[in-house]
Parts: C-alpha cells; sequence; structure tokens
C-alpha cells in the first residue's frame, strides 16, 4: 500500500495496512455455495481482503492480501467458502 | 499574564523549566515525581492549581504511563510535558523508544542522577547516556538560564515537520536541579512570537481517520527507521536554525551542536557535557594565565552527534581529554567512543584520553580537571587509548 508521503512515521491511512499478506497463506478460500451478500465474511476478515463485485454482489478475495485464515469459511452462515489446499508456487 | 514583564528571578534550574512549561503554553502535564526532579512538577503543579498556567496535570501511576499519556496528547494535537530521573528515565524505556520511533515530538526533561545499583540519588549522566539509542535528541544543559532556553527550543526542534522526533533536555541534578542562580525568565509575548502553537501533521479525527503507530514488516520497517535515521540527522540543522533564530529573539546564543571555549590555538582541550562545563571555563582561564594553551569543548547535543563541528575543533590538537560522568561498562565512556570515532580517517589523529568522574553525585573540583589537561597536555597524538576512574 502507498503510504502519503507527507505523512513521517508509521502511519497510514484509516482502512489501509502496510503489508500485505498474500505470501503467508497455504490455502486459499473459494466461494462455492450460495452467497446471500451478508458481508458476514467482510466484516470478520482480519486483512480486508474481502471485496464484493459490483455486479453480482457476491464476494471475491484479493488474494494479496489474503493471508489463509480460514475465518470466513467458519463465519459464513451458508457455509458457502470453503478452503482450497495450496501446493508449490501460489 | 498576558501583561506581564521579562524577569530576572534568583532560581533553580528545576525552577526554570518549570516556568519554561508554562511559557510554551503546555496543554497537558504528565509526569511522576522523583528525586531530582520532584520541584518541577512540584512547581508545575502549582501555576496550574493558582491558574498561572492554563493545563490539565494529569497524576499517573508511573513514569512508563507519563510518556504514554503525553503520547496520547500529541495524538489529539495538543503540546505536554514531561520530566524524570534515574529510575524513572529507566522505567520509561519501552515508551522513550516507542515514541522515538512514533515520530511524537515530545519534550522531556531528564534530571541526570545516576543509575542504581549502588543506590543513588545523586548526580550523573549514567541515566540519559543509557537511553541513547531509544532515537531522542539529546541535549546536555550547563545552567538554569539554558535549561529554560533549551527547553522552549525544544517544541520548537521536535514540532519542525523536518524533524518530529522527542527532546530529550538533560540538566545535572544539585548542580543545577537545586542551585539558585540568575535566570532572566521571559514574558508570554515574547515567548509567543518564537514558539507558536503545535501544527500537527496528523490527528486522531473521525473526519479524516488516520491509523496511527502501526506495525510494519521487512521493508515497511526498515523504510520507516531509515526514515527516523536521516529525520534524527536532519535535527543537526534545525537545532542550529532555532538556536540563531532564539537569539535574534532574546540575545542568548548557546554556539549550537558544541560551544568552544578558548579553543583557538589550543594543544590540549577538555571535552565535557553538562554542568562541570562551567567549572571546566575557569580552569581553562587559569591555565591559559600560566600561559598553557588549553581549552574548552562542551557538547550540547549528544544526539544528533555533532560529528562534523567536532572534528574540525579537534583535528588541530595534539590531545582531547574527555570526561564522562557515564560508563559503558566493559568498554569506556559513552562520549569517549563517540569522540574517538567522530575522528576516524583523519590521518595521525589527537589522542583521546578519557577520563570517568563525578560519578554517584562525586565532586570533579578545579585541580582535576587541571590534571585531566595536564596529562592531554603531555602526551602526543597517536597516544595509546587511556581509561582512568579519577573519583577515588
Amino acid at each position: 500500500m502507498k503510504k502519503e508521503k507527507s505523512i513521517p512515521g508509521p502511519v497510514q491511512k484509516a482502512g489501509t495496512i502496510p503489508t500485505r499478506m498474500g505470501s503467508w497463506s497455504t490455502a486459499k478460500p473459494v466461494l462455492k455455495g450460495k452467497c446471500t451478500f451478508c458481508l458476514f465474511c467482510w466484516v470478520f476478515c482480519p486483512e480486508g481482503a474481502i471485496v464484493q463485485d459490483e455486479a453480482n454482489r457476491k464476494v471475491t478475495f484479493n488474494f494479496e492480501d489474503c493471508k489463509g485464515c480460514g475465518i470466513c469459511v467458519r463465519e459464513c452462515p451458508t457455509k458457502a467458502i470453503e478452503m482450497v489446499e495450496q501446493q508449490g508456487d501460489k | 499574564m498576558a501583561t506581564e514583564m521579562s524577569v530576572r528571578k534568583y532560581i533553580t534550574a528545576n525552577e526554570a523549566v518549570a516556568q519554561a512549561a508554562r511559557l510554551a503554553r503546555v496543554d497537558v502535564v504528565a509526569a511522576y515525581p522523583i528525586t531530582p526532579q520532584t520541584s518541577i512538577v512540584e512547581k508545575i503543579a502549582k501555576y496550574i492549581a493558582d491558574g498561572e498556567m492554563d493545563a490539565d496535570y494529569i497524576k499517573v501511576e508511573s513514569e512508563h504511563s507519563a510518556l504514554t499519556a503525553c503520547m496520547g496528547v500529541r495524538m489529539a494535537g495538543a503540546r505536554a510535558f514531561t520530566s524524570t530521573s534515574s529510575q524513572g528515565l529507566e522505567y520509561m524505556h519501552e515508551m522513550l523508544a516507542y515514541a522515538a520511533g512514533g515520530r511524537y515530538p515530545l519534550v522531556l526533561v531528564n534530571v541526570c542522577r545516576s543509575v542504581a545499583l549502588p543506590w543513588s540519588i545523586w548526580g550523573d549522566q549514567q541515566d540519559a547516556i543509557q537511553q541513547r539509542d531509544t532515537g531522542w535528541i539529546q541535549i546536555f544543559t550547563e545552567t538554569g538560564q539554558e535549561a529554560l532556553d533549551m527547553v522552549l527550543q525544544a517544541y520548537r526542534i521536535a514540532e519542525d515537520h523536518r524533524v518530529l522526533l522527542p527532546v530529550m533536555i538533560c540538566l545535572d541534578s544539585f548542580i543545577q536541579s537545586h542551585t539558585e542562580e540568575l535566570v532572566q525568565v521571559p514574558d508570554q509575548k515574547t515567548v509567543d512570537s518564537f514558539l507558536p502553537r503545535y501544527d500537527p501533521v496528523v490527528t486522531l479525527d473521525v473526519d479524516n481517520p488516520y491509523s496511527i503507530s502501526v506495525g510494519g514488516f521487512g521493508k515497511h520497517y526498515a523504510r520507516w527507521r531509515e526514515e527516523q535515521q536521516t529525520a534524527a540527522e536532519k535535527a543537526g540543522e534545525i537545532i542550529l536554525e532555532v538556536g540563531d533564530e532564539f537569539a535574534r529573539i532574546f540575545g542568548r546564543h548557546y554556539g549550537g551542536l558544541i560551544e568552544e571555549y578558548r579553543c583557538d590555538g589550543a594543544e590540549a582541550v577538555l571535552v565535557a557535557m553538562g554542568a562541570f562545563t562551567g567549572t571546566a571555563r575557569e580552569v581553562v582561564d587559569e591555565m591559559r594565565d600560566e600561559g598553557k594553551n588549553v581549552g574548552l569543548v562542551k557538547v550540547r547535543a549528544f544526539r544528533p552527534f555533532p560529528v562534523e563541528p567536532l572534528r574540525k575543533v579537534i583535528s588541530p590538537v595534539k590531545a582531547a581529554a574527555v570526561l564522562d560522568r557515564d560508563c559503558s561498562w566493559g568498554y569506556e565512556g559513552a562520549l569517549a567512543t563517540d569522540m574517538k570515532a567522530a575522528l576516524y580517517g583523519l590521518p595521525n589523529p589527537p589522542a583521546i584520553l578519557n577520563f570517568i568522574g563525578g560519578l554517584g553525585g562525586a565532586d570533579v573540583p578545579p585541580e582535576r580537571m587541571k590534571y585531566m589537561l595536564e596529562k592531554a597536555l603531555a602526551a602526543d597524538r597517536g597516544t595509546t587509548p587511556h581509561l582512568e576512574f579519577i573519583d577515588r
């Protein structure tokens, strides 16, 4: 995330993170079931990696930020998200 | 208060510092009392109780909390003040590093006192030296007047957008803190013209939200740290700039990062920080009267370290006697180490003789300073390192 040049020290515009966590993940969430657009996953995602598709309103995942923690899977009321193991380079 | 005049007062350096905090229009004071700092915060509490100072005083349960509270004040966009000594500064250690890394423009007055064990309430500079690498700008003062003037300047230095680092003003316990001397206390209007309200870059603001003091890994961490170093180096220039402007308004100038006293044509110099430099001036005068070519270099800014000014003044002399009121145990005095590093690369550099003295409140009388300078006069360039404890 680009930091505004004029602000010294460890300060970020609210809602942004300095380090992208994508490289941490060993598994990634995939939307397989029915998304009801409740956005529980968006609320609970610690990395802000969940994005709502403007066209069909379904959730998608930003894998530069997703660290593969699986919290979205646990929080989804319709169990629509599954974790898929990743092997080797993503 | 608005109509008050600049007055000459017979006060201790501690009271001078309290006056400076009042004149700096500090919004919040958060401090915990400790000898020999206590009378600073006592005076400030009295000014606030008497309505002479419009500030909130937060009574905290520890020095750690005191500095944390001050950081909160800065986040809110206001001006904070705190002060401590010795064990209190040690207890603050974690937050000292936090404040510097987080680029909080705080001002702290440390009344330098020895560190336990052995237990002692008396003076040396071990406490401040032990905080050297926390990232604070550290300035050592000689008199009550200099302490007052430097607190006012410290806010300008810290809050400068090219710096944004915390500043520690150090004064020596008892020699300064509890000894009365004539101090010119400036009037509020003149101070206001020198020190305007704090202009924060970022504050806690719901309409323009920032995450303040965030974490960072790897290259982000490194980049912020590198920026911190750049700012700390830049602070050297800003100290000069602010000192010059202060002199134009108030008529008192302290020479910048170091002060040279009778160094012209000197064969040997004494290098020291803090109140001992007052005695050293007398010693230099006496020895000059005896025809001995000696001078004094008073190091005012310990961080940022004044490498270039020191190289310039030290390189022509044969030897420098460096008086440390501290020790990096297992090596030598911290000032001596830095002095030697500053001379690195000079062909045939002057000898550096390190004397450790004034520990735990021990006096360093004129005879002993003379002894150090005589030893330096007798030394040649290229002399092997010399370390001597002089208090016993």
